[in-house]
């Protein structure tokens, strides 16, 4: 009877797992299976969920609970509370009467963690931040993963000048620091007049669209994603199965998407919410700067900026999206953390 | 001269007027301080050293002149006091202020014997013959082009700076003291060009090259140190004597240091705990309330003479049409601008381009609802929405562009949703305030709406209306062009000239004329006027004698730490 032996078959067991445990299942069900079994992951991918339900939900919000336009400004405006009619941004006591400021954290449906400079809700601003961040973010970390998986396999299977020619094109963009890159690049983008808007294609960018940032954060990272990718596609080229199925024929298209693709795919998988995590940071850092998200969207990081001015008065117009940015980054790098045990429990591949 | 904004502390701005008040100075003569609360070190503080170059001739900035003031003279200048009085001219190196002779092409000044500077040599006329050559020579005086070339020679030594000769255009005679100017033609405001920092006068030798610490001068402090990462330091001049309390009071405090490095944020704090005595810098919005509360005997509000404004791209669509342009000066609600601005006890709403108290100023706003009063009181919505209509303008798409300072940023927002509210399509662009000025100044850019302020030079209606709304202030495709709205009318520019005239002989009349200039403008809304702003200056406990002038703003010498 012959015995089952998971590594001559390529398979990776995780620590705690037999041979018996594996044996008819394939690969991406024994990946589900370890999933499952990782509470912190689940909580995480729990986590995530509840923030992109919340963030989806941002209209309704507006609309039903705060009963507001999150992206008016509502300076000269009321709200009532507890019967009470006050001004959203109210003015200066003492003395002097100095200084004009927005209405604190009510606790209740109407501004519930207070305004913002323009008197407008910071609840409902930071679910609307929600959505374009987690927009930005998970777009630009597709288009890196997408782009630089096509790199590298290109880069990796065709080798030789090919491989050298892309290689030092993404040495060349790795070599500019980062956030002075991606600057430079929307600085430019956000400084053309309105009647000449950027055009790739079909596509017309005006200086305030979501897409904007999203290209921009997405190019910069083509280069993380891809050196770990196009190191695992020249290293599975020389492998044995490659080779058999060179000698059975197949051609660069069938060798590239049926055997190395699938090979390299997990590589992506693990790394998706990982640089989803770190393009999130990148958008608000970004929009803080004033040159992502451009106002009157909303984004978390142009809400820390809103409130930067707040700090000592209204510290939860910052704090708010603050804390938003933490937990769904904290949620990404666990449940990545958490897909690359499932996937392949002995990888070495981390986001650096 | 360019506007700055209180919150980038870059203010330039100048002296004095159109009231050429020709008054002797006083001949009292001490070497004490003003008074009997002289001695301690006055400590400021500051988010950063003044941009720029600190040599006297280049630096532009409110900051520096604040100092400049205590530590150089001119041979006229502004009188050191409070409220309309601290506008006047009064003589300060020369004996009198003199009358122009020569169909205002000639002013002689007379020295005041005996001055020193604060290296020991005493003040002579060549000395500020010397000077004048050097602002042209150093090659990098910001209004050596605009305001100084109309000396004789001037024009040339612009050309060629190297090699400037000031031979006819400034007489001078040590053994009498005098000092004779002649220009190519009358200018009002020569006087006025005279009382700044850029024309005071520096000792024969000083270097024609740029300095890294002020030269020696004639005031009652020097400069000792000036270290734009740390700190500076001004000291008494052992060699000054009080030759006019008016023109340059004795200082108080026997040092004044100037901190570098703190934001804001922890200049208020420094402040209220007593590690400083003075921020430069404005307060942040959110300590405002604080300071209003808990600190508020130690909290000065002063109206300026300054504007802030968006100015329309008269020449670009929608805003080439004059409709357009009323209905958004109609629609605008200013106060909810003032709100924005920090309350109406920080600003004063407005619709026309010359501040209040300032000449030639009378008060006019026809977009208001109930106009008649001269005052705004409230937005006229319907109107607004009215003349959109009738430009045929509506679903224009529109570019606010502001600067990413907090108010500015803020005020853009609003004009964003204001502008969607009556039917365009409006969409922000906020730049980096280095970035944002020159980017609308620039023809190149097509600008439709954009942000600015502008703070007087010197009280005079030509250094706002003609500076910034005159046709000669639009230079194409340059980052230096200051009618950033690019309007001209002929019609107006007529007037402005008319008035520039008449301001040599009969300043009462020009003013009259300056004000039917203002009333013309406003009404071809080229900006959307917003307020009037006022200038908190927040001093510790140990403070006394708090002086505003209307030119210098807080008059460091005159306050004691003792």
């Amino acid at each position: 009877m012959a015995v089952f032996e998971p590594e001559a078959e390529g398979i990776v067991l995780d620590v705690e797992e037999t041979g018996g445990d594996i044996v008819g299942r394939s690969p991406w069900a024994l990946a589900g299976r370890r999933f499952l079994r990782n509470k912190l992951a689940l909580a995480a991918l729990g986590l995530f969920i509840l923030i992109v339900a919340v963030s989806l939900s941002a209209p309704l919000y507006a609309k039903h609970v705060a009963k507001t336009d999150p992206f008016k400004s509502n300076v000269t405006g009321t709200v009532t509370i507890d019967g009470k009619t006050i001004d959203v941004i109210q003015e200066g006591t003492g003395k002097l009467g100095l200084g004009e400021t927005p209405i604190g954290p009510t606790w209740k449906s109407q501004y519930f963690i207070g305004a913002d400079g323009q008197g407008r809700d910071v609840a409902a601003r930071v679910l609307y931040g929600g959505r374009a961040s987690l927009f930005i973010g998970f777009g630009s970390a597709l288009l890196a993963c997408l782009l630089a998986l096509v790199l590298a396999l290109v880069a990796g299977y065709f080798a030789g000048a090919t491989d050298l020619v892309i290689s030092r094109l993404m040495d060349l963009i790795w070599a500019f620091p980062l956030y002075l890159l991606a600057i430079s690049l929307a600085t430019v983008l956000l400084a053309r007049p309105t009647d000449k808007p950027l055009k790739i294609g079909p596509v017309t960018l005006t200086a305030g669209s979501l897409w904007i940032p999203l290209v921009i954060i997405g190019l910069v990272y083509v280069p993380y994603v891809f050196r770990p990718i196009r190191g695992q596609v020249l290293s599975l080229r020389e492998k044995e199965f490659v080779e058999a199925a060179v000698a059975q024929g197949a051609g660069s298209f069938r060798l590239v998407f049926r055997e190395i693709l699938p090979n390299v795919i997990s590589t992506v998988v693990v790394l998706l919410p990982l640089m989803i995590a770190t393009t999130i940071l990148t958008e608000s850092a970004l929009s803080y700067l004033s040159i992502g998200v451009q106002a009157p969207k909303a984004s978390w990081g142009t809400i820390i900026e809103d409130g930067q001015g707040l700090l000592y008065t209204r510290p939860w117009v910052a704090i708010a999206p603050g804390i938003m940015i933490v937990l769904t980054v904290l949620a990404l790098n666990v449940l990545g953390d958490g897909l690359r045990d499932a996937l392949d429990p002995r990888s070495k591949v981390r986001m650096k | 001269m360019r506007p700055r904004s209180l919150f980038q502390s870059l203010a330039l701005f100048g002296a004095a007027a159109l009231v050429l008040t020709a008054c002797g100075g006083s001949n009292k003569k001490s070497s004490s301080p003003s008074s009997g609360n002289a001695g301690g070190t006055l400590v400021t503080v500051a988010k950063a050293a003044p941009s720029g170059s600190p040599d006297p001739q280049i630096d532009y900035t409110l900051q520096e002149w604040q100092l400049l003031i205590l530590t150089h003279d001119g041979l006229v200048g502004f009188k050191r006091a409070a409220g309309t009085e601290g506008t006047k001219i009064v003589a300060d190196l020369a004996t009198t202020v003199p009358k122009p002779t020569d169909g205002g092409k000639t002013y002689t000044f007379t020295l005041r014997k005996g001055i020193k500077f604060s290296n020991g040599k005493t003040l002579k006329a060549s000395d500020v013959k010397y000077t004048f050559e050097r602002l042209f020579k150093i090659g990098q005086s910001p209004n050596a082009g605009t305001w100084y070339n109309v000396i004789v020679g001037g024009d040339a030594c612009v050309k060629t700076p190297k090699s400037c000769n000031l031979d006819q255009g400034v007489i001078v005679d040590d053994a009498s003291g005098k000092v004779t100017f002649h220009l190519t033609k009358s200018d009002p405001e020569f006087l006025d060009q005279l009382s700044v920092p850029f024309a005071f006068i520096l000792p024969t030798g000083t270097p024609n090259t740029e300095v890294k610490i002020p030269p020696p001068g004639t005031g009652p402090y020097k400069w000792v140190e000036y270290n734009p990462n740390k700190e500076l330091k001004l000291v008494r001049n052992p060699n000054f004597k009080e030759w006019s309390k008016d023109a340059q009071p004795a200082g108080n405090p026997d040092v004044i240091v100037q901190k570098f490095g703190l934001s804001a944020e922890a200049q208020v704090t420094q402040v209220e705990n007593g590690q400083a005595d003075w921020m430069f810098d404005p307060p942040p919005a959110d300590r405002l309330n604080e300071m209003s509360t808990k600190y508020a005997d130690q909290v000065h509000v002063n109206p300026l003479t300054a504007i802030y404004y968006y100015a329309f791209g008269v020449n670009t669509p929608p805003f080439n049409n004059l409709k357009a342009r009323q209905a958004v000066n109609f629609a605008v609600d200013r106060n909810a601008l003032v709100k924005i601005y920090g309350g109406p006890n920080l600003a004063v709403p407005t619709c026309q381009i010359l501040p209040p108290n300032f000449p030639g100023y009378k008060p006019y706003c026809p977009y208001t609802k109930n106009p008649g009063s001269g005052k705004w009181t409230a937005p006229d919505l319907a109107k607004a929405k009215q003349l959109v209509a009738a430009s045929g303008t509506k679903g224009a798409a529109v570019k606010v562009n502001t600067d990413t300072t907090d108010v500015n940023k803020a005020t853009g927002l609003y004009f964003v949703d204001l502008l969607n509210s009556i039917g365009y399509k409006a969409q922000l662009q906020a730049l980096a305030p280095d970035i944002q000025y020159p980017y609308c100044q620039n023809s190149k850019n097509k600008i439709q709406f954009c942000y600015s302020s502008w703070y007087q030079d010197y009280p005079a209606a030509s250094d706002f209306l003609d500076i910034l709304l005159g046709c000669n202030s639009i230079h194409p495709n340059s980052d230096s062009s200051p009618n950033i709205a690019q309007f001209c009318s002929k019609p107006i520019q007529a007037k402005m000239d008319q008035a520039a005239v008449q301001a040599v002989t009969d300043p009462t009349t020009s003013n009259e004329t300056w004000a039917s200039v203002d009333k013309a403008v406003t009404d071809q809304a080229p900006w959307v006027a917003m307020y009037n702003p006022k200038l908190i200056d927040f001093l510790s406990k140990r403070v006394k004698g708090y002086t505003f002038s209307p030119q210098w703003y807080f008059l460091l010498g005159q306050a004691s730490v003792k």
